[in-house]
Parts: structure tokens; sequence; C-alpha cells
């Protein structure tokens, strides 16, 4: 066999990466590619290191659960606009609404930015200046958390996102702070990129919802100080088709407490990613999610991707998902604990559970540890099954009508993850939600 | 070894323990057999390969079938997905067949060996004469004459010195011999197994020995025959540079059942060696096969030098209804392991269970697990991997536990612990699991700790020092594997773990 032959047949084995040509350069020209005032560095660098590492293609490890088809097409199927009311989740609540049209802020829709205890400013806004807070860390949290696995989707945000929030949190504010997405037009391409600072001792709580763009891709960048908090909830449309991308990089420094909870609910393909890195002693991350997928409604495909680094002493790590999937819908979870070499008495866990409803569904997991310090406690779980046949029994047996003691069932798998809200009336209303979804009353 | 009955062996500790201990020596099997040796040039091409078949007196279709992997192989490129570190192999650097030069000639029987091959083996305490011997527990001759009896094949280097208690064994239908003898006189069952279950492409590693094994063993068990004695294969690379690529086959027709056991050893060399078998296992209906391994080839020195490189692939496919497999592993050797033995579970209600104990320390590293295949419905699966790391080593459990839509009511069960030994050491489990039907239950566990202080504590105050306390600790953490292993090797494999982890305390 000739050198050349050979030469041949080695690419498409050593890494599968072979992409269409120009498949990144079709999709960087169907984007608005801003200049940048204050990021204009981070941009630059961020794109030079996007042409340098390509889109994923579908033989990447990396995506081995999910197809990165969707979200490297050159643009987005369109989806009609939705006007229907506002996710009633969060409305009782006195909060400080931020809107976002297709990942634009809409300064009109929004409440003043003005909250005691929080700077806010936008990044389309901040960006006509040359300088700003926001400047050592817009793209620098996502640089950092592209080692040892790139992530170009969140490369491609840093470099194309037009606008977003810098917050910058200074004090323990009165309200939570709402972003709120709505879909402008039906072939939209959103990109936001959020910046968040909490100083230290300061707190902070983000709740997202409403319908975002026909594909979105949004990255936060959160950086906790000594003794910060921050406490993000997410939880978009339900039953919206979407395809999106979401990414959270988070540095958690000394005694600061990061929370995060998304509830997912029907129609969506996506994938979110959480890479935390715990820098600091006794720090604390929780991310959980809680879905729900019913593949009846549209295709559904879920994937939660999350990198926990302990680099410190005495970090605690949670990470707990739960995925109930019916009628084909395919749940992903991809999970890591890596704790460096001297960051001793780490405890951290990590549970991902699936409930299949039917034979149509799947659920792919791949839990990892990497541990190189000893003296720590680290564990996972993972478990895929159907109901519990004899606890529909008992249930039965109580005079629980079968379709109710499914969902009493479900409500309960689902229970460990709500238990990482900690707002004890947000968590009891998720749950009425949750319900009213599962024995499908109105939904919203 | 000292002696030990002079020693005092406190109440609930184990002989082996203390006697282990005692014995902190450095590798027990690095010493080396001066014998002379044919050797094919170094390198691999198509005329080693040729050669290589035409020294096994091979038939042209199997010289053929090699050339086929050869033509894939350099077509292939090394896997590198493990969380593995060495330097690159040059693989024209190696020797690829090595034979004694007494073998030339092959002896009718184990009385025409060279007596220096069978001192080896002895040494080794191997049992290579028919006698009622209890295997691999050296000091074993003076064990009660109740032992069980291992029918053993003996691969040297590159070939096979021969098989016991062949007679017998052929008396009750079985065939257990060494596979380029089945190669020459079993065709039609070579034929129609070998590549079944790893076919030629499989793999880098497993495309190159399908390439230029040249020995190994293979085992036929006709219908309804339980296996009238364990059987045996023990491996020894003595050659300097030699790469070793045994090719084992063993095939259980329906309703039979058989427990193969395996070991391996090297001498201490500075020097890399490559080692790459593969391990073929067909199981029909209401068939069942055990098969242990204790690895334990040369692991390197403390800084890590010289060792074994360990590239095997191992897999066993449950070709008809109700067939079972059992891997049962304890690696302690090797600088590199990289060992995913794999259970295909194609019948319906055919069983894979893989009980693991990995020992990496000093400079050692391990990627391995398994792969459960769930394709047949009602099937079932338990996985149990006791990873160990100690010294500069680093540990990986890799597995693979698939559930098909068909496979529905099919289980799964898997525990990875991991037990770290000091503080720069590196323990990863990195699971993956694909369930695609509802039926089915998977459930995965893994934990990562070291050994607990309290237990430690416990043991000093009874008055045992800190080695006997951690191989104490330690042989309660691997306890569920080593009750799996068949009584000889538990005992062995219970001093391995010993005398793997000495010097990683204190």
């Amino acid at each position: 066999m000739s050198e050349s032959a050979v030469q041949e047949l080695q690419t498409p084995q050593v890494s599968g990466t072979a992409r269409p040509a120009g498949a990144l350069d079709a999709r960087l020209a169907q984007l608005d590619l801003p200049q940048g005032g204050f990021s204009a560095r981070a941009r630059a660098d961020a794109l030079s290191r996007l042409r340098a590492a390509g889109l994923p293609g579908p033989r990447d490890e990396y995506w081995r659960y999910t197809d990165p088809r969707p979200f490297t097409a050159a643009s987005p199927q369109a989806l009609p606009v939705d006007g229907g009311p506002e996710s009633p989740l969060f409305a009782a609540r006195d909060k400080l609404t931020l809107v976002f049209v297709d990942g634009l802020f809409d300064a009109a829709a929004s409440d003043d930015l003005s909250l005691e205890g929080v700077e806010i400013t936008t990044l389309a806004q901040a960006d006509q200046a040359g300088s700003h807070w926001a400047a050592d860390l817009y793209g620098a949290l996502e640089l950092a958390g592209q080692s040892p696995v790139s992530r170009p989707f969140a490369t491609l945000n840093t470099a194309a996102a037009r606008d977003g929030l810098l917050i910058r949190v200074t004090g323990k504010p009165a309200k939570p702070v709402h972003v709120l997405h709505r879909r402008g037009s039906e072939g939209a391409d959103a990109v936001w990129h959020h910046v968040i600072r909490v100083e230290s001792g300061a707190e902070l709580t983000l709740l997202e919802s409403g319908v975002v763009g026909a594909r979105s891709n949004g990255v936060i960048e959160a950086d906790l100080a000594q003794g910060a908090k921050l406490h993000h909830i997410t939880a978009k449309r339900a039953n919206d088709p979407k395809v999106g991308l979401s990414h959270l990089f988070a540095r958690v420094g000394a005694e600061a407490v990061l929370k995060s909870f998304a509830l997912v609910v029907n129609g969506t393909t996506m994938r979110h990613e959480a890479i935390v890195d715990m820098v600091g002693d006794d720090a604390v991350a929780h991310v959980a999610a809680a879905v729900l997928g019913d593949g009846n409604v549209g295709p559904f495909h879920h994937d939660d991707t999350v990198f926990i680094t302990h680099g410190a002493l005495r970090g605690e790590s949670r990470q707990v998902f739960k995925k109930v999937l019916k009628n084909g819908a395919v749940g992903v979870f991809q999970g890591k604990i890596l704790v460096k070499n001297g960051a001793q008495k780490t405890d951290g866990y990590q549970i991902s559970q699936a409930l299949l409803l039917d034979e149509a569904s799947q659920f792919l997991a791949k839990p990892e540890l990497e541990i190189y310090a000893d003296d720590v406690k680290c564990s996972h779980g993972s478990t895929t099954g159907a109901i519990d046949e004899d606890a529909l029994f008992y249930l039965r047996s109580r005079g629980v009508p079968h379709e109710r003691a499914i969902v009493f069932l479900v409500l309960s798998f689902l229970a460990d993850a709500l238990e990482e809200v900690e707002d004890e009336t947000l968590r009891d209303e998720i749950n009425e939600r949750l319900d009213a979804w599962l024995t499908d009353r109105p939904r919203g | 070894m000292t002696d030990i009955t002079d020693l005092e062996v406190r109440e609930g500790v184990d002989r082996e323990t203390v006697e282990t201990v005692q014995n902190m020596g450095s590798y027990k099997y690095g010493w080396n057999t001066e014998i002379e040796m044919d050797y094919a040039p170094k390198g691999v091409n198509e005329d080693i390969v040729r050669l290589i078949s035409k020294k096994n007196d091979e038939p042209e279709w199997m010289t053929e079938w090699r050339l086929e992997a050869y033509r894939r192989w350099v077509t292939m490129t090394e896997p590198k997905w493990a969380m593995l570190n060495y330097p690159e192999i040059d693989y024209q650097d190696q020797y690829y067949y090595a034979r004694p030069a007494s073998m030339t000639e092959k002896p009718k029987s184990l009385d025409e060996v060279d007596p220096k091959l069978l001192a080896t083996y002895e040494k080794l305490g191997i049992p290579l004469r028919e006698q009622m011997i209890l295997a691999g527990v050296e000091g074993a001759e003076d064990a009660p004459a109740e032992g069980r009896r291992v029918a053993v094949d003996a691969v040297f280097d590159s070939v096979s010195l021969g098989t016991t208690f062949k007679d017998e064994l052929a008396k009750a239908g079985v065939i257990f011999c060494s596979i380029s003898e089945a190669i020459r006189e079993h065709p039609e069952l070579v034929k129609r197994y070998l590549g079944s279950v790893v076919p030629q492409s499989d793999n880098y590693f497993a495309t190159l020995n399908s390439a230029v094994f040249s020995d190994g063993s293979f085992v036929y068990i006709p219908p309804g025959v339980k296996c009238p004695m364990e059987l045996s294969t023990y491996f020894r690379i003595n050659a300097e540079n030699t790469g070793q690529f045994e090719r084992t086959l063993i095939i259980a027709d329906k309703g039979s059942h058989v427990s193969y056991l395996e070991g391996c050893t090297a001498p201490k060399r500075d020097t890399n060696q490559l080692h790459a078998a593969v391990v073929e296992l067909v199981i029909l209906e209401d068939a069942e096969i055990k098969y242990s391994t204790v690895q334990n080839w040369f692991p390197g020195d403390e800084d890590g030098k010289g060792g074994i490189y360990n590239f095997v692939t191992k897999r066993a496919d449950c070709r008809g209804d109700r067939a079972k497999v059992m891997w049962t592993q304890v690696e302690t050797g090797s600088a590199i392991t990289w060992k995913y033995p794999s259970c295909i579970l194609r019948g319906n209600e055919s069983q894979g269970e893989f009980y693991s104990i990995a020992i990496a320390n000093n400079h050692q590293q391990a990627d391995t697990g398994t792969k459960m295949i769930h394709l047949g419905k009602n099937t079932r699966s338990r996985i149990v991997s006791k990873g160990i790391s100690a010294g500069h080593a680093q540990n990986t459990y890799r597995g693979l536990v698939t559930m098909h839509p068909r496979a529905t009511n099919s289980r799964n069960y898997t525990q990875c612990d991991s037990l770290l030994i000091g503080d720069k050491c590196g323990a990863h489990t990195v699971p993956y699991i694909e369930v695609k039907n509802t039926s089915s239950r998977v459930e995965h566990e893994a934990t990562t700790s070291k050994v607990d202080d309290d237990q430690l504590f416990y043991c000093r105050s009874r008055g045992m020092d800190e080695e006997e306390a951690v191989a104490l600790v330690v042989n309660g953490f691997c306890r569920e594997v080593l009750q799996a292993l068949p009584m000889e090797f538990a005992m062995e494999a219970q001093a391995l773990v010993a005398i793997s982890l000495e010097g990683s305390v204190g």
C-alpha cells in the first residue's frame, strides 16, 4: 500500500472531527459579529480560537450522545413567534424584570435598571466605551473553561454575542433580577452573554424564563468572591420546540455558594453545560435539573453536561439530575467531578437518574470521577428504570386512581432535584406546575 | 521466602498477609532464565507474518488470515483515548517471535522439554508435572493431597511448551491444547470460531495480534460436558525486547461448563516490553465459562523504569440462551494496563459478570473496566470493580453498559469503588451508561475514598503495625472480588494485593 493511501485512510480515524469545509464560515456569515468596545480584544481572541478549533463534528467524543448538527447548521429552522402568556411561575414575586427579545435588550419593555446593591449595564451599551469593570471577566472564564475539553459554541458566543447583562452585586438586593426572554422573529439566532460579579459577602438571585429565539446560545460567566452567593433558577417556556445551547461558567471563591437549578418541560433540543471551578476553600456548588420530556409534544433531546473542578480545600459539590422521559424522548447526562491534587476534604456527590415511561425513550449517561487527592469523599450514582410496580400497586390499593398514582410517583422521583431550589414558596410553585403539566391541565 | 512456621500469627490475620508483608522484597518473579533463543528479525512486516505462520506449520488459509489483519493494521492508528501516558511505541523495534532453541523440534512429551524450562516453571510454582497439587501458591508442595487438579498449558515467550492432563481431558471429549496445534489438528473449529468474537479489524492492538500471534491456548468443551478439572494457562515473557502476542479461544458448547485460569509474569528489565493478547470466549446455550486472571507482569521499578505494556482485548459472546460468563481479574502488574474484558449478552436470559481488582502502585497506570452489551431479553449483568492507587499511580475504571431496545426486562448492577493510598496518586471512573428500553433497570454506584482512619486506628490498637493494618483493610475492601475467584487464585491474589502495595504506607 502506498504511503498516500495510508494517509487517506487514517484521517477520519484520528479524532473523527472531519467537518464539512466551510461550516464554520457559513455559520459565522449568518451572524452579525460585533466589533466590541471594552470586549474587542476578548472577541478577537475568541474568533481566532474558534477558527483554530473549529466546530464539533458528529464523531467528537464530547458530542457522543448529542448530535451537534442542529447547532452547527448555518441558520436555524424558523419557529412561530410566540405571543402566548408569560409563564406564571415567577409572576407572583416582586422582581426586577429585564426583557430580551431574540437576545437583545428591550429597554422599553424592561423595568428601570436601578436596584440597590446591584449595578447593571447592558453589554451593547457598555461596549460603546473602551473600558469597563467586566473587561477582566468577559470571555476570561469561558477561556478558562476550554481546558481540558474545548467548548467551541461558548467561544462562538464570546465572539458573536451582541448583548447581555453586566451585573455587579455589592450588597443584598431586596428582589431578584429576572431575565425574561421573548421571541421577536421566526428565524432568530439569539446569542447573549451575561457577566456577573458577586462581590465579597454579596448575594443575588437570578431568574430566567420566557421564550427564547428559534435557536439560542446563551453564556453566563459568574465570578463569586469570598462569601458571595448566587442562586440561579431557569425555567423557559414549556412545550416550545426550540433548539438551544447554554453555558454557565462559574468561578467560586472561598466560602462562596453557587446554586443553579433548571426546569425543562417538553419540546426542546437542548444542551446545557455547567463548568464550575471551585478555587477557594470551603466553597459550595450545587447544579441541578428537573427535566420532563414527552416526545409526542415534539422531538425531545436534553443534554446536561457538567464539569466541576475542586481546586481548594473542603469544597462541597452536588450534581442532581432527574429526567422523566416518554414517547421517544432522549435524556443525556455527562457529569464530571475533578478533584485536583491537594484539594483535600472535598465532598463531591453526583446523581443522575432517569425514569423511562415507555419503551421508546432513552437515557444515556457518562458520570465521571477524576481524583488526584486521597482524603476526599466522592461518589456518584446513576440509575435508569421504569415506574416501580410495587409502589404503584401500593398507591392503587390505597384507592389512588392509576393516572394520579403515576403523577405522584413522578413528582416524588423529581423531588430530590427540586430540593435544590432554596426558596420554599418557589419550590412549591414549581411542584404545582409540574403536577399541572403531568396531569395535562392547561399548559403554560 | 522466609519460613512462616516460626512466625507468630495473630488471630484474625491471614497467614498470607503476614507472610507477604514480611517478605517485603521486590517483584518476586523478576529473574531471568538464561536460555538459548531463536529470534525472528526485529520489526514487523508481511515477511515476518509469513515467517510466524510458517514456524507454526500453519495452513495457507491461516497465513492469509494473518496477512489480511496485517494489511489492515498498517492503516490503523493507535488509540489514545485512555488516561494513559507513555512514550510512543516503536513497533519496529520489537521482536515478534522468540522461541527457546531447544523447541525447534517439538518435544513429544514433557520429558523431552529442556530441563531449564521446566525449572523455570517450577520456580514460578506452576505444576507442569501431572501431580496432585494446589496451583499458584508457593510452598504448596506440602499442601494436602485433596487439592484440586489443574491442567496447565505453559506458554514461554512465543511458544507453548506443553499441556498437561491431555489424555484424561480427551476421555471427557475436552480439547485443551495450544492454538497452533488446534490450527493444525482442529481446523474446522478454529475456522468457525477464530475472529468471530474479536474480529481482525476490532481495534489496533487486536488487529496487530491477529497478524502476529504466535501461540496461546485453545479449549473446546463438547455439549453437556462439565470439564473434569480446571484449565490453566501460564504465560511467561522471558526474552528481551520481545512482544508477546498470545491468542486464546475457548468454546463452551451447549450445556457445558469450564473454569479457566490465567497467570502471567515477566523478568525485571529496564526497557518496556509489549504484550497484546486477544481472548475470545464463545458460549452456547446453557453453557458457562468462568475465566479468572491473575495478571502479574513486571510492573516496572519504583521509579517507573521498565515494565510491561499490557494491551489486551478480551471478549465473551453469550450466543445461546441462558449462557453465562464470569470474568474475574486481579490486575497487579504491568506498567501500562489497557484492558476491558467484555460480555456480549446475545442469548435470552444470558448472564455476564465482571469482578475486578486493579492495583496500581509506584508509577503504574491502569485503564481497565468492562463492557456489558445487552442484546437478548431478560439478560443480567453485574460489575464489581475495586481500584486501588498508591504511590504515583493512576488507576481508571472505564466501562460501558448498554441496553439495546430489544433487551427487555434486563438488569445491570455496577459498583466501582476506588481506594487512594497517599496523596500523589489518582483514581478515576469513566462509566458509559446507555439505556434504550424502559423495562430494564440499570444501577451504577461509585465511591472514592481513602483507607479509613478509624479502621486503621482500630487495627493499630489491636497491636498490628501499620503495614499489616493497611493490608487487612485493603483485603476487606477487595473481599467481594476475592470471593469470586477460585480458591487457589484467591489465596495468590490476596498475597499479591499486599505485595503490590509494599512501601506505599508511611
